[in-house]
């Protein structure tokens, strides 16, 4: 049986966005391959049957439950192997975010399937699948077929929107999963530490970020001084955040949040993939850099090549007087 | 403890990439240096190895790639490793991330580490894939991205950041971990170690020598196959402003705001 199988990560006792788009990819890709979509889930006591079952409003026929650890990869690799064993889907399908990366690359060892990354679209091309990948900075795309089964294609960030169209609640089949010694090697101490103060950046309709351009943390005054006199919030790539130059909960990007403000302005971000994927719908992007080889100027509407040190503060001090005029 | 850190060359960052249209690969000539994530790796390991915690009796760097990869050993063996392995071979060109992963596993497993290290993207693949892949075919728990090592003598102590915030994970060894760049600041290598580098032990390496099985790697060994190479879509090209004067570089970016009701 064809078939697509996507992994479905959740987290207290809900689905993540990235995840559920995936399963709604899935299921439109199954439809149009004339197979089945199922989803596998990989948790403790939270994974209720209730739960399980919305995943059909998504468009999952079936949702193969394993009890296991969360938040680490190995056993969902066990778990998808075992699955996809007993029932011969074609292809496994993930999110954006870091453990699609991590479960799809395991699988495609112990599968020996091939594995297409950061793909930002699937079509179906003769009856099989059809990966699109951006390369190298965004500046061609390929597309990208398997031979032999199954074909893991792991998704960008917000690649797959979320879609209900599904009719009705997914049957929930329990599978029992004998995991690998290794599996059972990494042992997860501490999960989803929020570091820094809690912020809310999704909000906003402005937003000024800082990357590691601002030399360092203090350097986040200028950030905070202009967004101030915008009138919006400040956000911040994963470099500064891992960095401890500012809160976690500010963090734009693949392990961070997602946004689209009517106005996102740049300072000293070099416009990683990363962090492109997390503000790339943005109306108006404005980037600072004194690197005029930086990816971020690709994607921005107004660059400006100089020291943010120099332009923020004057920036800042512009607009105070426009608004107070 | 014997550390393996793993590492690839990489077109150099000034040099523009492009695919071979033949090949459907990505063109690897031009200039070509070591890809800058994998030197946190290195650092990493000698981190580990000066910190005192845990005995490393030996940093090995192993690489795969054409004849040209040499300078990314000599390279990374200037930042402290104390010997290196290269495995080529015709038969690996055009190797998929697949076939890729199984390659390295196979000139891994005769080497034996206790830990593997390497960086957790390539500057010019993007993948960040690689080492789940390695770790699976090794039989070893994995993790990737991570940014913070506590080294005990049969486990780590890693954290990192996730989907939900940081994760703090204790992995058993022998492993694999991916670092981040967040992870250390690399040093510069001395002039004498730069010196140096071309004298330490390099021992080149062929499939057969590894026991590869010839037919899962290479092109025809590979799971994946690109079809096509197409241009993304057009988008309109932004303003670019160099800045001069900056109250004139200001007064710019005010009108431009301004334009579209961004200063309300």
């Amino acid at each position: 049986m064809a078939g697509i199988l996507t992994y479905a990560l959740h987290y207290e006792g809900a689905f993540n966005k990235n995840s559920l788009g995936a399963v709604s990819e899935g299921a439109k890709l199954a439809k149009e391959l004339g197979a089945e979509s199922h989803a596998v889930v990989v948790g403790g006591d939270d994974l209720t049957d209730d739960l399980c079952k919305t995943l059909g409003k998504y468009g999952a026929t079936k949702v193969f439950r394993v009890k296991g650890e969360e938040g680490l990869a190995q056993p969902v690799v066990d778990a998808m192997a075992k699955v996809i064993e007993e029932n011969g889907q074609s292809y496994a399908l993930f999110g954006g975010g870091l453990l699609g990366f991590e479960i799809g690359a395991g699988l495609t060892a112990r599968l020996n399937a091939g594995v297409t990354m950061e793909v930002t679209a699937v079509k179906v091309q003769d009856g099989k699948l059809v990966a699109e990948r951006p390369i190298l900075q965004d500046s061609a795309i390929v597309d990208v077929d398997y031979v032999g089964e199954p074909g893991i294609i792991i998704g960008r960030l917000n690649a797959f929107e979320i879609a209900e169209g599904g009719d009705g609640d997914a049957e929930v089949v329990d599978v029992e999963v004998s995991f690998s010694e290794f599996s059972n090697k990494c042992k997860m101490v501490q999960r989803g530490e929020q570091r820094g103060a809690d912020v809310n950046i999704e909000d906003a309709d402005i937003l000024v970020a800082g990357g590691r351009g601002l030399g360092k943390a203090e350097g986040f005054q200028l950030c905070e001084d202009l967004a101030e006199s915008l009138g919006g919030a400040v956000a911040a790539t994963r470099a500064v955040v891992d960095a401890g130059w500012y809160s976690y909960s500010a963090q734009i990007g693949q392990t961070g949040k997602t946004v689209a403000p009517k106005l996102y302005l740049a300072a000293g971000i070099s416009g990683a993939i990363q962090h492109k994927v997390g503000m790339q719908a943005s109306e108006n992007i404005v980037a600072i850099n004194k690197d005029q080889n930086a990816p971020i100027f690709e994607f921005s509407d107004l660059g400006i090549v100089g020291d943010l040190n120099k332009i923020l503060p004057k920036l800042t001090e512009a607009i105070k007087a426009k608004k107070g005029g | 403890m014997k550390i393996c850190v793993l590492v690839k060359e990489v077109p150099d960052a000034a040099v523009e990439k492009r695919m071979d249209s033949n090949s459907m690969r990505l063109d690897r000539s031009g200039e070509k240096n070591l890809n800058p994530f994998d030197t946190h790796a290195i650092e990493a390991a000698m981190q580990i190895k000066e910190g005192g915690a845990v005995d490393v009796e030996e940093v090995v760097a192993v690489t795969m790639g054409p004849e040209s990869a040499v300078r990314a050993l000599h390279k990374a063996v200037s930042l402290g490793a104390d010997r290196s392995v290269h495995l080529t071979d015709d038969a690996l060109a055009d190797s998929d991330v697949s076939a890729t992963g199984y390659a390295l596993a196979q000139v891994l497993k005769s080497e034996s580490p206790d830990l593997v290290l390497l960086g957790q993207q390539s500057d010019d693949g993007e993948c960040y894939t690689i080492g789940a892949v390695v770790a699976d075919h090794l039989e070893m728990p994995s993790l990737t991205q991570v940014i913070k090592i506590d080294t005990a003598a049969d486990k780590l102590t890693c954290e990192r950041q996730a989907e939900y915030g940081y994760d703090t994970v204790e992995v058993t060894l022998p492993a694999v971990i991916s670092v981040g760049d967040a992870i250390n600041e690399p040093r510069y290598p001395s002039l004498k170690a730069i010196m140096g580098a071309k004298k330490k032990q390099l021992d080149s390496k062929g499939t057969g020598d590894v026991e590869i099985d010839a037919s899962k790697v290479g092109a025809d060994g590979s799971r994946t196959r690109v079809l096509a190479i197409n241009p993304p879509p057009a988008k309109q090209a932004g303003e670019i402003i160099e800045d001069e004067d900056t109250n004139e570089t200001v007064e710019k970016i005010v009108a431009w705001l301004d334009e579209r009701k961004l200063i309300a």
